[in-house]
């Protein structure tokens, strides 16, 4: 295991390894580590949102504060926790599926990381600095412009720099799925785990942009003085809603898209079954990829659009609904007639199938553009995208993480510890966000810092906050079981749970060339098919040969730390303009470094025969 | 069974539905104890919904028991290889046309009841009221279009018929809800007026709330909304036509809180007119249900906001120790005196319930 390797190069020589990695599965654990530190961030935040709101006219935390809180709750956890926790499994085991031995663009995939990481730190930097944004995650126009302090400064630098980062990832991840497929892994024979991956790539190639477009229009109104969004100077604060929605709702599916690709692969492995329907379930996901594009308004029903174009967007809004629902009845079949083993990554799976739909109900019905009069901006809509964001994108990746663990670490997570961490998280998350549907109908708007007494939702509320301690608990349990594993648990071999794809044919943790041969896929479930026909592993599709592979580099570390400085710079220039000293440093690391790549040719290195024969000798290639 | 579908309320689920909803929150407040015609009409909405919604959720339900204890794998059945299925291309029909059937279903009332509660057909004609709303931080300013009068944090309506809104905001965004009678419209800065319709069909006291952040006293920007008979209604008009705002006070410290008003107060405050100041129009201030829109009307409350608006409601813009406590209790003896009009006075307020 790597720590082992570790221990031996020394501390220095590992951090090193990791600054400047570009093995996918490196890259991985890197989005692991920085996602899960984000998400216990967020998740220490909203517990302090959930005890302010314990009872009435509490005083905990200050209005100011607690709009920060949830600011940074909301953004923290879309953006610096699950999409780079989605991330980590992607790296992990996309390029796997598809048998090949890295992405398209190893240094971008690190440039990618880097980016996220810094505009992640940038942001929360703001905790520290006078104030975090306070606009809400949203950050409407004209609160956020008018903002006083750096706070949304924060916010519009960070998320720029990280969105950067993502929509890298993302067309990274485009090119790979189109080009790096090993030979018989046609479209119609990839994982669903790959499928819902080129689908979310897609998304975020067509939806960022929309996000870095507004950023730069916040950008400028707030610190080089434009006016798009002050309506004294002409401007329309409407067009930020527009923006940032068009960006806001695909991420609604960028997020729940590759881990319904999860699902999918954990159901036929855990059942013993191929997915039932499979071509169905790819056309529904990449009709949900679609129409994500075509409802972006239906958060914006209140706002005034008029009656034709709410009844517009609440229609396709609620054919979304039918794809989704499409999903919900193949797995539930590809289930049916199996031969289930109820795992801890099944557990998840399993729970995830009432949760979700719980959560795509509430979505129709907040869809009747109308009734979403009384739904809006309240604890109904907090309760319904808590049921689709926790039941469906929480549930897996605790499902995900559980079932390629042995695949990043070689080890499987302990299964008691497991269950024991399910148990407490999925009734605390019932106990918290179920009751919310109804206090939001009995009149508690969202982002309320109190509520008064004599409201009737006194009740409902203490309920929501026991509820979040019993997430809490889960939570913690799930880390116990990490460190647990880590010490306690044995190692592996290549195919733990008796899977069907190419990611379990090969050792747990591969080799860093990951195949020595390129695999010959000769269907779906590529592993599977071999199994039945009576043999070990996979049919290699190319002699044994020497292997090129990438060469590290520190540049995509220092292009990205350039533009954590020179963000500092942008923020503080209002103040003074000797911070536009900032600025030019840290853009002159970056197109320096820039400069340096492009100038500097790096061919990488070759893996030789020799070596590979000296691995499979050690048992590699099985 | 004013709502457009009432007639067919017995049928399915909806009474069982609308029964266990109905025990939901307090009177006057909850959106699920409807006391106008958009709030009817929505809860209708949400009733046809949640009882198709329940229909799906009980079939895969049921299916989800039935697979999980079925197909659980059992005691010395390791090496059994199930079936490797492929898909099945009638089912697949069923799961997708029968949910394309129920969101029509669906779809239908949903349309109609977007273009009815965005009727605006009877605006502007004779005897129709319109109300222009604006949303302030952290204040609701209401002025009477063509009444020459206006209020702040309490609307009043006439029941049984419909009062248009023309809303929009001061500075950032807001959101009116009022959720026992109708639904909730943002207000919007700059040229954009939105318009909603209020119909109200019991006297009472309705409470609402802005429902988009609007900055740290989001959550404090309370209104009422005191509906009140049509007779009632013009007698209130007439009453509030007939405020003299510099009318004398009799007792002395009232007197004194009234001087003390005008010269620190008049600036951003005014009593009676129809003019929208920095900070709310004052005019009946001794009937209000709530002082700031949170607080119960005591003196000893009045005193601490004038002092300390701050801590009260953090970042709103009234100036903290702009006169001393001693000042401050002339001052609301003075405003605790201003009952321009009774009308309302008597009306239910949720807490009565």
């Amino acid at each position: 295991m790597s720590t082992a390797v570790a221990q031996k190069r020394g501390l220095a020589a590992t951090i090193w390894d990791y600054l400047t990695t570009v093995d996918h599965k490196k890259i991985a654990l890197l989005y692991l580590y920085s996602g899960g530190f984000f998400f216990l961030i967020g998740g220490l935040e909203a517990m302090l949102i959930r005890i302010q709101l314990m009872k009435p006219d509490n005083n905990f935390i200050s209005a100011g504060l607690y709009n920060e809180m949830i600011t940074m709750h909301g953004t923290t956890m879309i953006f610096l926790a699950a999409m780079p926790l989605i991330f980590a499994l992607m790296n992990a085991v996309v390029p796997l599926q598809i048998g090949a031995r890295d992405v398209a663009f190893p240094f971008l995939n690190s440039l990618g990381f880097w980016l996220f990481f810094f505009g992640g730190i940038l942001l929360n930097v703001s905790w520290f600095t006078g104030g975090a944004p306070d606009a809400g995650w949203t950050n409407y126009a004209p609160l956020s412009t008018t903002s006083p302090g750096h706070g949304v400064d924060y916010y519009v630098m960070g998320l720029q720099i990280s969105g950067a980062g993502t929509l890298i990832a993302g067309i990274n991840f485009l090119v790979t799925i189109i080009n790096m497929r090993a030979p018989g892994m046609t479209y119609m024979r990839m994982p669903l785990f790959t499928w819902s991956t080129f689908v979310t790539s897609a998304l975020i190639l067509f939806a960022f942009p929309a996000l870095t477009v507004g950023l730069f229009l916040m950008m400028f109104d707030r610190m080089f003085g434009s006016a798009f969004f002050d309506v004294a100077l002409g401007g329309n604060v409407i067009i930020w809603e527009h923006l940032f929605w068009i960006f806001g709702h695909p991420e609604v599916y960028i997020l729940i898209l590759p881990l319904f690709g999860a699902f999918s692969d954990i159901f036929s492995t855990f059942s013993r079954k191929r997915l039932f329907g499979y071509s169905a379930m790819v056309f529904a996901t990449v009709l949900i990829g679609f129409l994500g594009f075509m409802v972006w308004a239906h958060h914006m029903f209140t706002v005034g659009m008029g009656p034709i174009a709410n009844s517009i967007f609440a229609v396709a809004t609620m054919a979304i609904a039918v794809p989704t629902g499409i999903k919900i009845f193949n797995w539930l079949f590809t289930m049916w007639g199996g031969q289930i083993k109820m795992t801890s990554a099944m557990l998840w799976s399993v729970a995830f199938i009432p949760s979700f739909t719980i959560g795509g109900m509430t979505g129709v019905m907040l869809a009747a553009a109308a009734a979403d009069f009384q739904y809006h901006d309240t604890y109904f809509v907090v309760g319904h995208f808590h049921y689709v964001i926790v039941g469906g994108v929480v549930f897996g990746i605790f499902a995900g993480l559980h079932y390629w663990w042995p695949k990043m670490f070689g080890k499987v997570l302990n299964e008691k510890l497991g269950k024991l961490a399910f148990w407490p998280f999925f009734i605390g998350f019932h106990l918290t966000f179920f009751i919310q549907h109804f206090l939001g109908l009995m009149g508690m708007p969202r982002r309320y810092w109190v509520f008064l007494e004599g409201q009737g939702l006194e009740t409902g509320n203490l309920i929501s906050t026991i509820g979040a301690f019993f997430m809490a608990i889960g939570t913690v349990i799930f880390l116990i079981n990490i460190v647990y594993t880590a010490i306690k648990e044995p190692k592996v071999g290549g195919d733990p749970w008796d899977a069907r794809t190419l990611e379990w044919s090969i050792p747990s943790p591969p080799p860093h060339y990951n195949f020595v041969q390129t695999p010959l896929v000769r269907g779906l479930d590529p592993l599977w098919v071999e199994k039945m026909d009576g043999k070990k592993g996979m049919t290699p599709a190319e002699p044994l040969g020497d292997i090129h592979m990438p060469n590290g580099s520190i540049l995509p570390f220092m292009m990205s730390l350039g533009m954590f400085i020179a963000g500092f710079g942008f923020i503080y220039q209002v103040d003074n303009s000797s911070w536009l000293i900032a600025v030019f440093i840290g853009m002159g690391i970056t197109l320096g470094s820039m400069l340096t790549r492009s100038l500097k040719d790096d061919l990488g290195h070759h893996i030789h025969k020799e070596e590979l024969e000296a691995d499979i000798k050690k048992g590699v290639g099985k | 069974m004013r709502g457009w579908m009432g007639k067919f309320r017995s049928l399915f689920l909806f009474s069982t539905l609308a029964l266990i909803l109905s025990g939901c929150g307090e009177e006057n407040l909850s959106a699920l104890k409807p006391k106008g015609y958009s709030a009817e009409l929505l809860l209708d909405l949400m009733l046809i919904s949640i009882a198709i919604m329940i229909f799906v959720f009980v079939i895969v339900m049921a299916i989800y028991v039935y697979v999980l204890v079925r197909y659980r794998k059992k005691k010395g059945q390791e090496d059994i290889i199930p079936k490797q299925t492929e898909g099945n291309k009638a089912l697949e029909v069923i799961w997708t046309v029968i949910p394309i059937i129920l969101l029509l279903v669906l779809a239908v009332p949903t349309v109609q009841a977007t273009f009815d509660l965005a009727d605006q057909s009877t605006q502007g004609d004779e005897g129709v009221l319109t109300v222009e709303v604006t949303g302030n931080q952290y204040w609701w300013h209401f002025n009477y279009r063509g009444e020459e009068i206006a209020t702040s944090q309490e609307l009043y309506i006439p029941t049984g018929e419909r009062v248009y809104l023309d809303m929009k905001a001061s500075d950032v965004l807001h959101s009116f809800w009022l959720p026992a009678i109708a639904g909730k419209m943002d207000t919007l800065p700059g040229e954009n007026i939105n318009t909603m319709y209020l119909e109200a069909y019991e006297e009472g006291v309705y409470w609402g709330h802005c429902t988009e952040l609007c900055g740290p006293s989001h959550s404090l920007m309370d209104f009422r909304v005191i509906a009140v008979s049509p007779e009632k209604y013009d007698q209130w008009l007439e009453d509030m036509k007939n405020v003299d705002p510099e009318a004398q006070p009799e007792t002395t410290t009232a007197q004194e809180g009234q001087e003390l008003f005008n010269n620190n107060c008049m600036s951003c405050h005014a009593i009676g007119g129809a003019s929208m100041g920095v900070g709310p129009n004052l005019t009946n201030f001794g009937n209000r249900e709530k002082i700031a829109g949170i607080l119960d009307p005591t003196k000893e409350n009045l005193v601490d906001w004038i002092v300390h608006p701050d801590e009260i409601k953090p970042g709103n813009k009234m100036p903290a120790n702009i006169v001393e406590p001693e000042e401050a209790e002339k001052i609301a003896d003075y405003l605790l005196q201003l009952e321009h009009s009774s009308v309302g006075v008597d009306a239910p307020t949720q807490t009565e319930e």
